[in-house]
């Protein structure tokens, strides 16, 4: 097996095992960490500008991905969308959301660096983490100019290569051969972003699980009894 | 009918001298970690000022408690969806700096300062990052004895509708403390404001509880409290807020700061209530606030109440503790406790009397009108304006507060001719409305407040609440996580502790045997 083989057939399932029985581990044994680890109250100063611009951007990019890749190509040709519409779907949607995301990422990426208080009570991987998602970002969106090249010769073979390896890898029936000949800049953006998915129950991420939809249809009050109700 | 009993308190702010007994205890025994050091459960505020954190009462910058929108009670800041949309930066969140920058005293450079003309200093040191701190600039009662400039000070929001200006002057300034700490509200709007569902009232004493495991650090429960009770550990990541000692209330003690209060000021007991009638009650208008909580109150002497209760699983001597509540006394009987803040809609359940002030001279130069007695100012001309406490404690209606405080002056007034006279003169007692029986009975809990006059507390039945209680034993105290003490310096997967936040400490080098010779 070839370093490419690894990357592409095994490091996927490594990072998908290692995510979901970290957060099942940690959601079982660890409640008490299990937060969003906010900062807000040692400096609030840009928060709102910052933190709402990260959190939309990265969680567009996200369905973004999820969307882009993993839905069939029947589907996506049943729809009415053309491969190279897809392609330029992603790339514009990518700018937008990417930039916001790496605007707000940025911020609070200084914040945690140059805030006396934040550096302070951040912890190794709290600093870790967000620029590992920066870097992840960034290398993103180098690869649209690439894309951009390819969609301007008609050719969306890379984004046909990349849907096809993504929903070979959650088939099980992996393909990594798929992908052997993109751009260098998409395989590493790749494998980065897996590594997300494997550094995910260790940080501070795991709060993503826990949005509070069920607030929306919950009473505002909350009792609750101790008492065993049979007597 | 949905009877539910609450444990209650009741704190005469007529006998709180501001010693912070009550705060110094709490802080003791539940907020002397990390994380929470700028966190007090209880603090002692002095009136007027802006307190902790700076500008509380303040609803129209902090956004806290409830609104009454077309006869509807939503919370202030927003609804659930509002809520959600702000959930990655919450508009109305505290800073660290509106409490304080918590802070240590770098004592040991007392002890190993090089040998200078000048005295060694130890300055404050920033509890979050170390670095040395030039100053402190606010703290849980910084306005301390009316301290620093009036027009700061009178940016208190009980000074609304009343014309401050002439407060200002040395000779008509009023003073009282205030002793905060959670409320314990029947419709607390921390629990509503919480997106995870991880704050809860109990059913048996209506102690309200942030649930530590299921916290997510939202923090819209800081925003949400109007009386900024609930705060945020920024070492943990978890809401924390008064737990109104919940394991000494189980076993039938009063809370740390209710015992240790050397003024005796504090009074905890049961009230019964109709946890129906709370949405009402707590969406009716403003002037009517304060009998509105009080109709919520169920007479504990009545049969069907007792019935009822009975009925909902409240044990028996629940029931005869709420019949002794000294909180139903003073609330319901006399009259002469009122809610903080009626019309931030909570329902909050620490009611207060209201303070006299301090007059004798002025009677003494004949200033002052007095009562028939000639003896006993009158309430209307008291130092401190009735329209503050009315403020204060009935959403801004006089009557009742001009009515406690005549009460209270009357049952004065009645044990001093009975005393200092020697012939009992009843003439104050029947203008305020109450009986020879009614003052001396006010006498007992308000003068002497006895120990068991002032707390009547049942213990929890736990032995209903296990279905196998043997199966309880050997469990676990009160730490989260898997561990008996949470955090720990071994290596975790999880990430439970912050970095230590470094104080460097001055060691003085041991003497080498060279600078001997």
């Amino acid at each position: 097996m070839n370093l490419h083989d690894f990357f592409f057939g095994v490091y996927p399932y490594l990072a998908g095992t290692v995510f979901i029985l970290g957060n099942w581990l940690r959601f079982d044994r660890e409640q008490y960490t299990w937060k969003s680890d906010s900062s807000q109250l040692l400096s609030k100063k840009y928060m709102r500008v910052a933190s709402n611009m990260f959190h939309i951007g990265i969680i567009c990019i996200f369905f973004g991905h999820l969307g882009g890749l993993l839905t069939p190509h029947s589907w996506v040709l049943a729809a009415g969308i053309t491969d190279l519409a897809h392609q330029y779907m992603a790339m514009i949607l990518g700018i937008i959301f990417g930039l916001t995301c790496l605007t707000g990422g940025i911020m609070l990426w200084l914040r945690r660096l140059y805030n006396r208080r934040i550096r302070a009570t951040s912890r190794l991987r709290d600093i870790f983490i967000l620029g590992w998602i920066m870097a992840t970002l960034l290398l993103g969106l180098s690869t649209i100019p690439v894309s951009w090249g390819h969609a301007g010769h008609n050719d969306p073979a890379t984004m046909i290569a990349l849907t096809t390896w993504a929903q070979s890898i959650v088939t099980f029936s992996p393909v990594p051969a798929a992908i052997a000949g993109v751009h260098l800049a998409f395989k590493v953006h790749v494998v980065m972003g897996m590594t997300i998915f494997l550094l995910f129950p260790f940080t501070r991420l795991v709060h993503v699980w826990s949005v509070p939809v069920q607030y929306l249809g919950r009473a505002y009050q909350i009792v609750r009894l101790k008492r065993v109700l049979a007597r | 009918m949905k009877i539910r009993a609450q444990i209650a308190m009741v704190l005469n702010l007529d006998k709180c001298i501001g010693c912070h007994t009550c705060s110094v205890t709490c802080k003791n025994v539940w907020t002397n970690r990390k994380g929470v050091e700028y966190v007090w459960f209880n603090n002692v505020e002095s009136k007027p000022g802006i307190g902790y954190p700076k500008q509380w009462e303040n609803q129209a910058k902090w956004k806290g408690g409830w609104t009454r929108e077309n006869g509807k009670l939503e919370l202030k800041a927003g609804g659930r969806t509002s809520k959600l949309l702000n959930i990655f930066a919450n508009p109305n969140m505290p800073e660290i700096d509106d409490y304080y920058e918590p802070f240590e005293m770098d004592y040991s450079r007392l002890q190993h300062a090089p040998l200078s003309e000048a005295t060694p200093t130890a300055r404050p040191r920033s509890a979050i990052d170390g670095s040395q701190m030039d100053k402190i600039h606010w703290g849980p009662n910084w306005e301390d004895d009316l301290a620093g400039e009036f027009s700061k000070r009178s940016k208190d929001s009980n000074f609304n509708g009343i014309e401050k200006e002439m407060y200002k002057e040395f000779q008509n300034t009023f003073h009282m403390y205030l002793p905060r700490l959670c409320n314990h509200c029947l419709n607390p709007a921390c629990v509503a404001s919480c997106p995870s569902g991880s704050i809860y009232k109990r059913a048996e004493d209506g102690i309200v509880l942030v649930d530590q495991e299921k916290c997510r650090g939202w923090r819209m429960c800081v925003s949400g409290c109007p009386y900024k009770k609930v705060y945020y550990n920024w070492e943990s990541g978890k809401s924390e807020k008064c737990i109104g000692c919940y394991p000494r209330i189980e076993s039938g003690m009063p809370t740390v700061c209710a015992e240790s209060c050397v003024g005796r000021i504090r009074y905890m007991g049961v009230i019964l209530y109709d946890a129906d009638r709370i949405s009402d009650a707590a969406a009716v208008d403003e002037q009517g606030l304060y009998n509105a909580q009080m109709n919520i109150f169920l007479d504990p002497n009545a049969p069907e109440v007792i019935a009822e209760a009975k009925d909902a699983g409240i044990p028996d001597h629940w029931i005869i503790a709420a019949q002794k509540s000294p909180v139903w006394k003073m609330a319901m009987e006399w009259k002469i406790a009122f809610p903080l803040h009626p019309e931030f809609r909570t329902l909050p359940m620490m009611w207060y009397v209201p303070p006299l002030s301090p007059v004798q001279t002025q009677i003494d130069q004949g200033k002052l009108p007095t009562e028939a007695d000639g003896a006993i100012p009158k309430a209307e001309a008291l130092r401190m304006p009735a329209q503050y406490l009315a403020n204060l404690l009935t959403a801004g209606d006089e009557a009742p507060i001009i009515k406690a405080l005549r009460r209270l002056l009357a049952m004065r007034s009645y044990q001093r001719s009975k005393h200092v006279e020697n012939k009992i003169d009843t003439v104050a007692l029947e203008a305020a409305g109450i009986t020879v029986a009614q003052a001396e009975e006010m006498y007992r809990y308000l003068a002497i407040a006895n120990y068991e006059d002032r707390f009547v507390i049942p213990t929890a039945k736990e032995e209903y609440h296990q279905e196998d209680y043997y199966a309880f034993q050997g469990q676990m105290g009160f730490s989260p996580g898997n561990t008996t003490s949470p955090g720990g310096d071994g290596v975790s997967l999880f990430p439970v502790r912050r970095s230590r936040t470094t104080v460097p400490v001055e060691f003085v080098p041991p003497p080498r045997r060279k600078d001997k010779v």
